[in-house]
């Protein structure tokens, strides 16, 4: 039944380890056909709701499990799903009539367009629907929408009987989320604090709040939130790399490696001990991932939360606590060169 | 085409040409790419001129090729030396009837002036858009609104070049005449009107601002910048100067530091600069970190506010319907880039003023 759809140009190089090759790719170019995977079950008659006839994708599989399907939906899921298509939908419709339901005007503008939250007029209470109204009514959708869809992370791991580990690391970034739309808003007493939904829209929301706060750049929070994903980022890629590097001795069998230490384990974490004397082990390395990606964002949430509420400019506050430098002497005007000379017209 | 023996040779002897030629090609690229740099000079070579303290990024980077073109319009600023009077000559206001502006003036001087406004303002037109088709008899006549708002504007330009010469002479002599703003046009550029609100179907902030405007920049940011700063004066200002305080009611919040953003973003377009020029971006407010063009830009704001209601806005009496705003019928107004253009000092800080004493002030002019 099995078959093996290979792409007989890769394997025709001759006098090479063929096999060799394939783990050096990015792309899987070996790919297994058969019945499809159904998944394990057990007491919690897990595949009783799975849904949908599994299908195949060449380029999925190129990337990843070239099977695609079943899945299980769940009331998480479907609760999950419609909330989050009617947010999509409010914002979208909202979008739309802002350009007085006008399609091509839509496409031409739609990386301008918003849904904005309410005016700091109403603080807390409930806007007419075209002044912010709407936005409250779609955030209401969408919170369920993120949290169901976080009770099904949860839930979908405790009847696979696996660590919650998915759900949590989810709902660090849930944090984050119901911190700047949720939480501060609260604190500052008004809505019209929360972040609009746009392309561009958040992004000036995201410079005028830092630039509103005396730069975030000196909120330690926001530095540690830094750290945490330029560290996620170097991680994921020394590990990446590392595993990759050693595929051809096991290595990417990560599981065995790690209760049944290796070739693969040991140059690993040789390569890494005498580059820069310390090293991961298999298993933890993921721990430090995992730390790393959810301190993002729990950081973050600190600092975001902090601003407005408890700290109102941030750059003054780090010259209290000697943490934004003040530059010595005088700035030396003088010697900058002249605009005339900048835009020749002397020499 | 080829010998028999050459295709039979190659069919016999079939090698791989595509690596070595891939090589060479790659390799000869490159050093051809090389060559040209070093022999020719990096095509797009910038300058910088530094704003702030070193090693902070602060400094204005320009493209040479873009330094090394003046502004075009320098071309067209003719030098005309005023007649210096020796006191004897008869004045503009004993001469021609309903003088009320440049009445000191000598007659000679006083046609001078009328004149260079006509190559200013109505080049293609000439005296005739201001004093109409009837002879020189009808001239002391205010029948058309183009004399009004011209001898409105003469005001502007001595209040200007008088009240306003820390901003405009900040660095040196330069002045403003009428060819400062208006380059030959019978409208300057670079004038604004309002156009909020910008979107259906909302009100409140959402309705001004998340649309591709040219008032807005064309950034997401408010449309009514504008209006809010540069005519009904309200605070640029969104910082609290302590790291903790209480806020109050009415103290700036995101929405108007995202209006504030959009006025600055005006105003860098309209100087063809960055916000290096005036502030250190690590502290936007702190007047110890601000550059000394700052307090230049600031005397500028308020000269810009000054002008457009004590000037401009007014005139919506007197301007015909086709000079109003198209969306709100309001009166044009200026901004920093009417007279700016692109440049950090209109003109690139061409004396403009050096032969218009009788612009320059708004009592009898100085000559020397």
């Amino acid at each position: 039944m099995v078959e093996l759809v290979v792409r007989i140009a890769n394997l025709a190089k001759s006098n090479r380890d063929v096999i060799m090759l394939e783990y050096q790719n990015i792309f899987t170019q070996v790919q297994v056909r058969g019945p499809a995977e159904m998944g394990i079950d057990n007491e919690n008659n897990m595949s009783a709701e799975r849904i949908g006839k599994p299908g195949f994708s060449w380029l999925a599989g190129w990337v990843g499990n070239a099977q695609l399907g079943p899945v299980y939906l769940g009331w998480t899921g479907m609760i999950g799903l419609a909330t989050g298509m009617l947010w999509f939908n409010i914002v979208g419709l909202n979008m739309l009539a802002q350009v007085g339901w006008s399609i091509p005007e839509f496409l031409r503008q739609f990386f301008w367009l918003a849904l904005e939250p309410p005016g700091p007029e109403w603080g807390l209470r409930m806007p007419p629907l075209n002044e912010g109204g709407w936005y409250i009514i779609s955030s209401l959708f969408l919170l369920v929408s993120v949290s169901t869809w976080w009770l099904r992370s949860y839930l979908l791991a405790q009847q696979h009987k696996m660590g919650k580990h998915v759900a949590w690391a989810f709902a660090a970034a849930l944090w984050l989320f119901l911190v700047l739309g949720l939480f501060r808003p609260i604190l500052m007493g008004s809505w019209s604090e929360a972040v609009p939904y746009g392309i561009f829209p958040h992004l000036d929301w995201t410079t005028a709040f830092s630039i509103r706060y005396g730069n975030l750049y000196y909120n330690p929070f926001h530095a540690l939130s830094i750290v945490f994903l330029y560290g996620s980022v170097l991680l994921f890629a020394m590990h990446g790399a590392t595993i990759l590097a050693v595929t051809r001795f096991g290595g990417d069998r990560e599981l065995e490696q790690i209760y049944d230490r290796g070739t693969a384990s040991e140059r690993a974490a040789l390569f890494w001990r005498w580059t820069m004397g310390f090293n991961a082990t298999m298993e933890g390395i993921h721990r430090w991932a995992w730390w790393f990606a959810v301190l993002c964002p729990i950081t973050g949430g600190i600092g975001i939360l902090l601003t407005g509420t408890v700290v109102d400019n941030w750059f003054i506050w780090a010259q209290e606590h000697n943490f934004a430098p003040m530059y010595d002497g005088s700035y030396g005007y003088e010697s900058y060169g002249s605009y005339e000379a900048f835009v020749g017209q002397e020499n | 085409m080829l010998p028999k023996w050459f295709t039979a040779w190659n069919k016999e002897n079939p090698t791989n040409v595509y690596g070595p030629a891939t090589l060479v090609g790659v390799l000869g690229g490159a050093i051809f790419v090389a060559v040209m740099v070093v022999v020719w000079g990096q095509p797009a070579a910038t300058s910088s001129l530094q704003t702030g303290p070193r090693g902070i990024g602060m400094a204005i980077t320009k493209f040479d090729n873009e330094l090394g073109t003046p502004d075009p319009d320098i071309a067209r600023v003719e030098e005309n030396e005023p007649y210096t009077p020796d006191g004897s000559e008869a004045l503009a206001k004993d001469i021609y009837k309903n003088v009320q502006v440049l009445g000191d003036v000598t007659e000679d001087n006083f046609n001078r002036v009328m004149a260079a406004m006509t190559e200013w303002v109505a080049p293609d037109q000439g005296c005739a858009y201001c004093h109409g088709d009837g002879d020189i008899e009808t001239y002391g006549e205010d029948l058309l609104y183009t004399k009004v708002v011209a001898r409105r504007m003469i005001e502007m330009t001595q209040n200007i070049n008088e009240g306003w010469d820390g901003h405009v002479n900040a660095n040196k002599q330069v002045g403003v005449t009428c060819m400062t703003c208006h380059r030959g046009q019978n409208v300057p550029s670079d004038i604004w009107f309002k156009i909020d609100p910008v979107n259906e179907a909302t009100a409140g902030w959402p309705a001004v601002q998340n649309r591709v405007t040219p008032l807005s920049q064309y950034t997401s940011l408010p449309s009514n910048a504008l209006e809010a700063y540069l005519l009904n004066y309200e605070r640029i200002g969104v910082h609290d100067l302590e790291s903790r305080v209480k806020n109050a009611p009415g103290d700036p919040l995101i929405q108007q530091t995202e209006r504030t953003y959009s006025l600055m973003n005006y105003f860098a377009n309209s100087l063809g600069k960055n916000c290096v020029l005036c502030h250190n971006t690590r502290a936007f407010y702190d007047p110890e970190q601000v550059t000394p063009q700052w307090s230049t830009a600031s005397q500028g704001i308020s000269m810009v506010q000054e002008l457009n209601n004590d000037y401009l806005v007014p005139l919506i009496d007197v301007l015909p319907e086709d000079r109003l705003g198209t969306l709100h019928g309001d009166a044009p107004k200026l901004g920093c880039k009417t007279c700016h253009k692109g440049y950090q000092q209109p003109l690139q800080g061409l004396n403009v003023i050096k032969d218009w004493p009788e612009l320059a002030t708004t009592g009898a002019p100085v000559y020397d």
